[in-house]
């Protein structure tokens, strides 16, 4: 194991009082920051986040215990940092460039050096040409980006950033927080560790590779874990979801012990998965085509198969996506190849089949999946369609996700999974399915 | 007195007078009598060393009516205000950085600041002239460097108090961007602290320059019995125009002196006030911003700004380069052993040396006022409740006009634009260059000079409460006027409900200003030298200058003393409650 770049061992703030008592800001805490971590710090208004940061980063002396620099007392060590402030604490009668150049100034660097880095960073971080400009003639997002160029230009081995997005709008700070990730994956910037400091909880879980959250009175470390999701990470996986429900849960009951974090996290972070392209195509179409090549020995090429049937490619082609998207048959280099799942359907009767279309939906359907999950999640085992049309909606245009919900509806229904109430727009369970499919029985909080 | 610059609705918060911010602190007692001893010992100081020069009298200078003579006697002035200003500026912005930064200090100094506010500086002209005539060679050069302490312990207290309390205001998150940058003290105070203290420095300048004006006014024109201690200038020649009752040479002085100020305001205070707008600590550009051709002028010089490159420019960088390297350090050395501490006895001794120094001085000076008779006593008692009368008086009747046309002018725009621009060159005049004028006026029609007293802090003060009533005025947000409009509230609702409450906070800020100003004017206000006679009235003002005229030195601590204790005792005891009733209940928020 790697010495961390920066620990805390047994750091507290306290207020002395007149009467002996004394105000606990922040009980004893220790803390590590290594190298290649995002460190995302969480934590209801109060719980002494930013003077958790700012003990960090040496500008505030704690009252007790002792914050080491790559094993150096912090205060006898240069602490090579720097922070992004919440108001961006941009300096208004200085411009842009200046701003950016003030911290290499305080390093006495040569004027043309200083010069060159200051332009060099503005430019990665989008500000090429604002650089005669004062703050308080750009924009939210661009004073912050300046903020960020005037952190990044002293090249720090920790980045600190105390809520560098609040104060942005939503689509603005989106942006900045996307392009920050891409700029630290991708090693653009030499900084060896992001600590962040922030009360949005999404952001965490976008960003961070661990997230600590921090309890009130006093403050102190309430959980502490490691995030595998993979990047780019989606609000709308599942993971994620379960992920940021548990931390909101840990932030709402403040009494109560962290609960044990969701399985899913554990181990192997599952990987973001988009909704596939539901093909247009009847069940009954899926089971005419596999038995047709069955028949033909297990493999047909596709413009043979259209002309002997009189079929235009074009009406073929969803059957054959149908029957790939299921696991029935391959297709490589224009030739349709049954699988043996495929063989297996086309020689069941009908009741089989079902039963076989289910368990291919539920394996490689994402949206079949959820669906017959959401359902049995519900106590009243209705889940309404706005629900998935709005995730759908994400990933495809508005007349597509109609035309992906119908179909999802029309297999649901032939696989036995659920039915579809069309009056009131709702999934419901198909109440005569004799047994439940063994991938739905483990739900989902 | 004061010249209040052009938009007056940017004079709140942050900008307002620093005397208002003394205001709002409180400090334990002990500093009050502290600051109270060293004032003695100052005083005992100054009127120790004045004895030595008591009894030369040496031939006064002769001041030339001619109107060829005005443009150097112009000159003088201006030079002296400039001398005082310069020095004001370093001492306000070394004291206001000491006292920010100095924990062990900081109580001592503020306190020191809202006293030093209030205490009537022209009381001490008497003392300072003859202390600074014995102290220098010849004695031109002594009356002058008097003439320019006096301007400079006028000015320097609230531009120190500006500063002081803008490095204290600066917000966190910029202080620590400077500290987690490494900023050295030196880049923090060019690139923080001085910057975000310049409109505040700015604003008080102003003020400052223009309570300048009076103080010159007043030294220049000082004659002490047969002692003449004038100084070539313009206030000397107005004083001597009025004394031989020549109109054109006043006219032509007045004339010269309204000049003279608005081309300072148009040539340093608009470009300055410009310049500084661009330390405007908003995060969006307001919207009126005010132009200054000459600024353009300066900004866009191709002469100057390679001057600039060439010789500032590296001399910065090189400061820069040393301090990094300081630091560089000083790091390494902390990385071993812990510095010793050294010269921690040598301060010690010296703070032991200063305390004994200001405790024998202090003792003296009181041992001085065992000498004060009970008439002379009772005498000045007398004194100080006339002048108390006539300073309420005068602020009484410059309410009493002031609060209806100050509102007027603020609720109409059209009116203001008028009305500002003749109210400043009005207010820009020192009334001590005018008394003499309108003494020799009111002794033609027969006034004596207990009008003339009250008449002279009535100009000299009205302006503090006009502009702040206009500015409290502009204020109010339009839709509480609305509010009464809509609901057709009669004239004396409309007063009682919006209007008054509104301006409440700026009239008071006036009001203390005035005040303070009123009980200043009371010195040369009561006792007054035209035509070789002596004009005066009962009065505190009275007592401080003919103890001066006379020699009497216990007589004039003891008025002096008087005139600083009732200035800070009503401060605390009416000034200070109400600004605090105004911080809280008559806040307009937004």
């Amino acid at each position: 194991m790697q010495t961390p770049i920066i620990r805390a061992e047994k750091v507290e703030k306290y207020y002395a009082q007149p009467s002996e008592n004394k105000i606990q800001v922040i009980a004893p805490t220790d803390l590590e920051i290594a190298e290649g971590q995002i460190v995302a710090l969480l934590g209801p208004s109060g719980s002494g986040k930013s003077t958790l940061l700012r003990m960090l980063t040496g500008l505030s002396v704690p009252s007790a215990g002792q914050v080491y620099w790559h094993e150096k007392p912090v205060a006898t060590t240069d602490v090579n940092v720097s922070i992004v402030f919440q108001s961006f604490a941009l300096f208004p009668w200085l411009s842009v460039l200046e701003n950016v150049e003030a911290p290499l100034k305080a390093r006495g660097m040569q004027e043309d050096e200083r010069r060159r880095r200051s332009l060099a960073i503005l430019d990665t971080v989008g500000l090429d040409g604002f650089q005669a400009a004062y703050p308080k003639e750009l924009s939210g997002g661009m004073r912050q980006r300046v903020g960020f160029a005037r952190a990044l230009v002293v090249e720090p081995e920790v980045l600190f950033m105390d809520e560098p997005f609040s104060a942005l709008d939503v689509l603005t700070a989106e942006n900045l927080r996307g392009e920050l990730l891409e700029l630290w994956q991708k090693k653009t910037i030499p900084t060896k560790a992001i600590f962040l400091v922030t009360h949005n909880i999404e952001e965490a879980v976008l960003l961070a590779d661990r997230i600590i959250v921090l309890g009130r009175n006093p403050g102190r470390i309430r959980t502490d874990f490691c995030v595998n999701l993979a990047h780019p990470r989606n609000r709308k996986e599942a993971a994620f979801s379960q992920l940021v429900d548990y931390i909101y849960k840990v932030l709402t009951e403040p009494e109560a012990q962290p609960p044990d974090l969701p399985q899913a996290l554990h181990g192997e972070a599952r990987h973001a998965r988009k909704y596939q392209m539901l093909p247009h195509a009847r069940p009954g179409g899926v089971a005419g085509l596999l038995e047709l090549l069955r028949d033909h020995g297990g493999r047909y090429d596709m413009y043979r198969l259209a002309d002997d049937l009189l079929f235009e490619i074009d009406h073929l082609l969803p059957i054959v996506d149908a029957a790939q998207l299921l696991g029935f048959l391959n297709v490589s280099e224009g030739t349709a190849v049954i699988t043996d799942s495929g063989i297996d359907y086309a020689n069941s009767e009908i009741s089989r089949r079902s039963d076989l279309f289910r368990e291919a939906a539920t394996n490689h359907v994402l949206l079949l999946d959820q669906i017959s999950r959401a359902i049995e999640a519900k106590s009243d085992h209705t889940v309404s369609e706005d629900l998935f049309h709005d995730m759908l909606d994400e990933q495809f245009t508005e007349d597509e996700t109609v035309m992906q919900l119908e179909t999802a509806v029309s297999w649901g229904r032939y696989a036995q999974l659920f039915d579809f109430d069309a009056s009131r727009r709702c999934f419901i369970r198909l109440e005569k399915r004799r047994s439940q499919a063994p991938s739905s029985t483990e739900s989902v909080a | 007195m004061i010249g209040l610059p052009g938009s007056l609705s940017s004079i709140r918060g942050r900008e307002t007078l620093a005397r208002a911010q003394a205001l709002k602190r409180t400090w334990p007692v002990v500093m009050d009598l502290c600051i109270a001893a060293i004032g003695l010992a100052c005083f005992y100081g100054v009127v120790r060393i004045a004895h030595y020069w008591m009894g030369h009298a040496e031939p006064a200078i002769v001041i030339s009516l001619s109107p060829r003579a005005l443009p150097v006697y112009a000159f003088y002035s201006v030079v002296r205000i400039g001398l005082a200003y310069g020095i004001s500026l370093v001492f306000a912005v070394g004291y206001g950085y000491v006292a920010a930064h100095s924990r062990r200090l900081e109580p001592l100094m503020v306190a020191g600041l809202d006293i030093c506010q209030s205490i009537p500086v022209l009381s001490f002209l008497p003392g300072v002239m003859l202390a600074m005539v014995a102290l220098f060679p010849t004695r031109q050069i002594g009356v002058e460097m008097g003439a320019i302490l006096l301007i400079f312990t006028g000015e320097v207290w609230n531009m120190a108090f500006s500063f002081y309390s803008s490095i204290k205001s600066i917000p966190r998150e910029l202080n620590e961007a400077a500290t987690i940058y490494r900023f050295s003290r030196w880049q923090r105070l060019w690139q923080l602290e001085l910057p975000y203290g310049a409109i505040g420095l700015v604003w008080n300048s102003m003020v400052s320059v223009a309570g300048g004006w009076f103080f010159l006014m007043a030294c220049e024109m000082f004659v002490l019995g047969s002692r003449d201690f004038r100084l070539p200038g313009l206030g000397s020649y107005l004083q001597t125009a009025a004394s031989d009752d020549d109109t054109r040479a006043i006219l032509w002085g007045l004339a010269v002196m309204i000049g003279i100020i608005v081309a300072i305001d148009q040539l340093v205070w608009r470009p300055a006030i410009t310049w500084s707008n661009k330390f405007k600590f908003e995060q969006v550009e307001g919207a009126s911003r005010s132009r200054s051709p000459l600024l353009h002028l300066l900004t866009h010089s191709g002469a100057l700004h390679s001057l600039r490159r060439h010789t500032l420019a590296p001399m910065s960088e090189k400061i820069y380069c040393s301090l990094a390297e300081r630091r560089a350090r000083r790091m390494v050395r902390a990385d071993g052993v812990a510095v010793p501490a050294s010269g921690g006895w040598m301060r010690w001794v010296i703070a032991a040396i200063l305390i004994a120094g200001v405790v024998y001085l202090a003792s003296q000076a009181l041992a001085l006022l065992r000498e004060v008779t009970t008439p002379q006593f009772w005498a000045v008692m007398r004194g100080a409740g006339a002048t108390f009368l006539r300073v309420n008086v005068s602020l009484a009747i410059a309410a009493c006009w002031t609060i209806p046309v100050g509102v007027a002018i603020g609720f109409n725009p059209r009116l203001a634009r008028i009305a500002q621009p003749l109210a400043q060159i009005a207010a820009s005049v020192p009334a001590t260059a005018l008394f003499p004028i309108i003494l020799l006026a009111l002794i033609r029609v027969g006034g004596g000079m207990g009008i003339a007293s009250i008449l002279l802090m009535l100009i000299g003060t009205q302006w503090y409460i006009l502009f702040n009533v206009i500015a409290g005025a502009m204020a109010i947000p339009s839709d509480l006027r609305e509010v009464a409009q809509l609901f057709h509230f009669t004239t004396i609702q409309r007063w009682r409900t919006v209007i008054l409450p509104g301006i409440f906070p700026f009239l008071i800020t006036g009001m203390v200003t005035a005040s303070g100003g009123a009980w200043n004017a009371s010195i040369i206000a009561e006792y007054f030298h035209l035509k070789n006679q002596t004009m005066q009235t009962v009065g505190l003002g009275e007592q401080i200058s003919s103890a001066t005229d006379h020699g009497q030195f216990q007589l004039l601590l003891l008025s002096t003393v008087v005139m600083a204790l009732m200035v800070v005792t009503i401060n605390r005891m009416v000034w200070r409650p109400l600004f605090r009733l105004s911080e809280t209940r008559f806040k307009l928020e937004g």
